[in-house]
């Protein structure tokens, strides 16, 4: 990997991360068919991945699916081991940890998963699920103690704690995810990663969740992870927004720089492609459109990775510059608009 | 095969007869524990080449509607009302005559493209199929044709494409070749019911792009079935919204989105994040969730859910009234109320779990 993409986010200046990611690297390995399985191969699916997220902030990270997104997000967690690169939390690179070194630190990073209906035990009652956590860390004290906790928990999440002795299929989907939220913030964490914790939901009970997600955080002063592959959702509630692309983060911006002076071919794609409930706006807007489909991410493109479906490759540069898109890499740097882009020719675009 | 009328010389004429009218649409499904009300009673008529788009929740029976159209729901529905093509009755047809027109005059584009399309077919084929199946041309002309179609809806190497099997294809392409399927035969009217949910957002420019390159070869009118209200912003020209087996509200993009009428509208509209607006603004969800289809209460089925809820709604379920243009028409008593009101003025921006309460439960606790 590059050097360069180990560059420092632009906006880290003063202040201190509760999670900094350098050149986050996974690869997962890609084995023939038949009894000796060789190795023929790996999904590039994380490739030196670098951020920072700040105490009482909201990173949205955004992307297609396949483009790493969630890979990230449980990297960030240890839950899968990253083959190189580092985390940092308090002082020690997670990616070193064993599980058992682990476990006192998941005390502060939880998740919250996409699927409620898959990340519930349905065996367990909604105060058992989330008094499970308490448990494990030795936290849940005394029955009443513990109830009372638990009961606390359920109404922060704007859920009746009466019905507490219910089972996860007695609830809806928007309901399911309130449970797994509190589950969450059981342990008081500092950071979330929440992976797509409102795609499943209908818009009316989607508005109901995202307002509960900015209320704990002002509440409790959470950081959030926020994947998603929805830009709609991350402006609403993100204060960054860092785009990936092919296991790459392609340009990572404060959300207003980043929907308003776009300067990756991507970021530019991405939001022009995105639909505006506003028929005057839709009838005037400017499309990007690209042709094709994602390369696997098995034999990526060498140098920039969205050259192949890239519309400035395709009709605007000339043959030298292209290039250089094939050589090299682009490093996430600032090119003179104002926050960090990975595209050799940056050129800061307003599309909504 | 009924009377052929030349459908070529009527198309895009905007002489004002409609493609499709259906009127009073109602599809019940009896069960063990009742009858299921999916449909109730909807009514819309579409000008030839007209793009209309119907929004609704999941449940709120935008796709049973459209089945009902094309003849597709299983034998133990009860359906009645009235759906005319051209002036010809659709309801009460028997599989064969039904065959004529399905494909041929109406087609439709479902959300999945891997269970609508066969595995073991490759799509060339399945393309030509449903060209021979309404032609009586050569299978080499067919194949010709299929090739081609795959050209207009925007996939490269159409003559390679062709002998692909759909597992070797991605989301977005195999989508577009049930586009082709569907303007194989130069249909008049296309259902698309969710075409590009399934779908990431680049993609779905894509495919977006891929039924407007179909709507323009064929001229046909076009009936687009999503949650995506910015989908029906930027592909059709009139909307209906559907909320709990009905229409509630009608009428063009421009009024819907920019003065809508009744307060279910306005309530979706307010609980969507915005794209193009950078601030943090509270997002209004709807309290409550939608009523169960069965055994239904008499009045307005948003009633439960609606901040202008009178004793009246409870009793009567209202009409669609026209609303300050004749076209616009709404389905609420108070819909003069909304005249100028923004969701943040009506709904309230909670956080709570609001499934199982009413406007009223929220009063009180707030």
């Amino acid at each position: 990997m590059t050097a360069a993409n180990v560059a420092e986010p632009a906006v880290s200046a003063g202040r201190e991360p509760v999670l900094a990611v350098r050149d986050l690297v996974k690869h997962f390995p890609v084995r023939s068919r038949g009894l000796i399985r060789r190795r023929v191969g790996d999904v590039h699916a994380v490739c030196g991945v670098s951020f920072d997220l700040f105490g009482n902030e909201t990173l949205g990270l955004v992307g297609e699916s396949g483009c790493g997104k969630t890979t990230t997000g449980r990297l960030l967690l240890n839950l899968i081991k990253a083959t190189s690169g580092e985390v940092r939390y308090d002082g020690r690179n997670l990616v070193d940890l064993s599980p058992s070194q682990m476990r006192p630190l998941r005390r502060d990073l939880q998740i919250v998963f996409q699927d409620p209906f898959a990340s519930l035990d349905p065996r367990m009652t909604i105060n058992e699920i989330v008094a499970e956590p308490l448990q494990i860390h030795g936290l849940y004290g005394s029955r009443t103690q513990g109830r009372d906790k638990v009961r606390e928990l359920l109404r922060m999440v704007g859920l009746n704690p009466e019905h507490g002795n219910r089972y996860a299929h007695e609830f809806s989907g928007g309901q399911r995810q309130r449970i797994g939220i509190a589950r969450a913030l059981a342990l008081r964490p500092k950071a979330l990663v929440l992976d797509e914790p409102v795609s499943a939901l209908d818009v009316s009970i989607q508005a109901g969740v995202i307002n509960l997600l900015e209320d704990l955080q002002d509440e409790l002063g959470l950081s959030y992870l926020f994947i998603s592959h929805d830009l709609s959702v991350v402006r609403h509630i993100a204060d960054r927004v860092a785009v990936m692309y092919l296991g790459r983060i392609v340009e990572i911006a404060e959300k207003e720089q980043l929907f308003t002076k776009a300067a990756h071919p991507y970021t530019q794609a991405l939001i022009s492609a995105i639909p505006l409930p506003d028929p005057r706006k839709e009838r005037s807007r400017q499309r990007i459109t690209l042709t094709g489909d994602v390369p696997s991410p098995v034999d990526p493109p060498s140098g920039c990775r969205f050259r192949s479906r890239c519309p400035k490759f395709a009709n605007e540069l000339t043959d030298a510059e292209r290039q250089k898109c094939v050589d090299e890499v682009p490093a996430l740097i600032d090119r003179g608009q104002g926050h960090a882009s990975a595209c050799h020719y940056a050129e800061a675009l307003k599309l909504v | 095969m009924t009377a052929e009328i030349n459908i070529q010389s009527g198309r895009k004429a905007g002489d004002g007869a409609a493609v499709l009218e259906v009127e009073n649409l109602t599809v019940e499904f009896p069960t063990e524990d009742g009858v299921v009300q999916a449909v109730r009673g909807v009514s819309y008529r579409l000008a030839p080449g007209e793009a209309m788009g119907i929004v609704g929740e999941s449940g709120s029976g935008k796709s049973v509607t459209s089945m009902a159209i094309m003849g597709l729901l299983p034998k133990t529905a009860r359906i009645s009302g009235s759906v005319r093509f051209r002036g010809e009755e659709l309801l009460g047809r028997s599989e064969n005559e039904y065959a004529a027109v399905r494909g041929k005059k109406i087609a439709m584009i479902f959300q999945d493209p891997l269970t609508s399309l066969n595995p073991v077919y490759t799509v060339g084929r399945q393309i030509a199929e449903a060209i021979l199946a309404h032609n009586d041309v050569s299978k080499k002309a067919a194949m010709d044709r299929a090739v081609e179609l795959l050209a207009t809806v925007g996939i490269p190497f159409p003559e390679q494409r062709a002998n692909n099997y759909p597992h070797e294809m991605s989301g977005g392409m195999r989508q577009r070749v049930v586009i082709a399927i569907a303007m194989a035969n130069d249909p008049d009217v296309i259902i698309a019911d969710e075409p590009t949910t399934a779908l990431d957002v680049t993609v779905q420019a894509q495919v977006l792009e891929a039924l407007e390159a179909a709507r323009a070869a064929t001229g046909a009118a076009l009936v687009l079935i999503t949650h995506d209200l910015g989908v029906i912003a930027g592909h059709a020209d009139r909307i209906c919204v559907m909320y709990a087996g009905k229409l509630v509200e009608k009428g063009t993009v421009d009024q819907v989105f920019y003065e809508p009428r009744m307060p279910y509208t306005l309530g979706l509209l307010g609980s969507l994040p915005r794209l193009d607006e950078g601030g943090r603004e509270r997002l209004t969800p709807i309290v409550g969730s939608p009523p169960s289809l069965m055994n239904l209460p008499p009045g307005c089925p948003f009633t439960p859910r609606c901040p202008l809820a009178q004793p009246v709604c409870e009793e009567r379920e209202p009409d669609l009234y026209a609303t300050d243009a004749p076209a616009h028409l709404s389905a609420c008593h108070f819909h003069e109320k909304l005249v100028g009101v923004s969701a943040a003025q009506l709904f309230r921006p909670t956080s709570v779990d609001t499934e199982g309460v009413t406007p009223r439960d929220l009063e009180v606790q707030q």
